[in-house]
């Protein structure tokens, strides 16, 4: 089966039979989307939650705002369908801790609710979701069926 | 011309080198003084990669490491983190303890030895570069992780991704006998306090 690796602050969108995967998800926040009635997925490694705070912008792939409408495109063009298509998404983890209070490492709790917030604004709805914590994720989307595989080092495996 | 990290010159390469190399001296001097043995170092390698090859360096995203992390304080504010590949922090602990022993895990008093390690090494290179460019700068108590390469370095490169799209780290190697411990060293100051520095190595002018 054909397995496409999606890098950090990249996307890619693919018809079934075939698997997306990204792997090592720290604070970023892998978005799956997929249409089960024509088998399309798509998958979005974003690193940071909004485009508008950051002066350079030119990798739309980098942000929850602009990635998820770019990705939603791309699999309106492999045929899927806007209404059909559904969303699973895993990261968000603050790997390292300090007592004094620090923006940038809550960074993975702020991707997670960009990535909502854009979800909901076109009406993309949740299916499910692994985030938060403090260890990594690797993930694994079939196009068939939507199912996304979540594997950790030390934390487990799963399907949701 | 606005300087970044996407478009470094080479002279402003040299001067990272140099940092380098100074820096990687006193953490190599530091840390012979600590386990009171000789310890060799290479010429350290100044990087600058993309996000998505960053990963490939240590062995692939999902390959364990261990990352000590930092807050950088005073007139320069930002993180510095230490990566090691699991390998290399065994290493690096056989050499504190003077022992030989060939587990992955690390319990906790290898962990607050490896945390210690760390903060001499780091502190080694803010030492130098506040030296380098006149500047007063503290580092914080470290915070530990070990993990996925991926998701450990999605730190520093989600940093760096708020001013380019390249990461810069500057890689060391040190050995004591025959033992080897590869460490790379992100060096990420914040928006503003990047230009400071850039300011006071006089690679750009002040403006204005």
């Amino acid at each position: 089966m054909k397995v496409k690796k999606i890098g950090m602050a990249d996307l890619g969108a693919l018809k079934a039979p075939g698997i997306l995967t990204t792997l090592g998800l720290g604070s970023c926040v892998g978005i799956a989307l997929y249409d089960t009635v024509n088998q399309i997925a798509g998958l979005a490694h974003i690193m940071l939650p909004s485009s508008k705070e950051i002066r350079n912008n030119k990798n739309k792939a980098k942000f929850a705002d602009t990635a998820i409408d770019i990705l939603v495109d791309e699999m309106i063009k492999l045929g899927a369908k806007k209404n059909n298509i559904r969303a699973k998404i895993a990261g968000g983890s603050q790997m390292f801790s300090f007592n004094i209070k620090n923006d940038i490492l809550k960074i993975g709790e702020r991707n997670v609710e960009a990535t909502k917030k854009k979800l909901r604004d076109l009406n993309i709805e949740i299916v499910a979701e692994d985030t938060g914590g403090n260890y990594g994720r690797t993930i694994e989307l079939d196009a068939k069926d939507g199912s996304l595989c979540v594997k950790t080092i030390g934390h487990g495996s799963k399907v949701i | 011309m606005k300087v970044s990290i996407d478009n470094l010159n080479s002279m402003l390469l040299d001067v990272l080198k140099e940092l380098g190399n100074i820096g990687a001296g006193n953490a190599a001097t530091a840390l012979a003084k600590m386990i009171n043995k000789k310890v060799d170092m290479k010429v350290p390698k100044i990087k600058i990669l993309d996000f998505k090859d960053v990963p490939d360096i240590l062995g692939g995203e999902e390959k364990p490491v261990v990352g000590i992390y930092f807050q950088m304080n005073g007139d320069i504010k930002g993180n510095i983190m230490l990566v090691l590949d699991v390998g290399s922090a065994r290493n690096l602990v056989d050499i504190m303890f003077n022992t030989r022993t060939n587990r992955e895990k690390f319990d906790e008093m290898e962990l607050s030895a490896l945390s210690e390690v760390g903060n001499i090494l780091s502190a080694s290179y803010v030492n130098s570069l506040s030296t380098l460019i006149n500047l007063d700068l503290k580092i914080s108590v470290p915070s530990i992780s070990i993990d996925m390469a991926g998701a450990i370095l999605s730190v520093p490169a989600v940093q760096f991704g708020q001013v380019g799209d390249k990461v810069l780290f500057i890689e060391t190697e040190f050995q004591e006998d025959e033992k080897q411990v590869l460490g790379d060293l992100f060096l990420i100051p914040n928006m503003e306090s990047f230009e400071t520095i850039l300011k006071q190595l006089g690679v750009i002018e002040n403006e204005g």
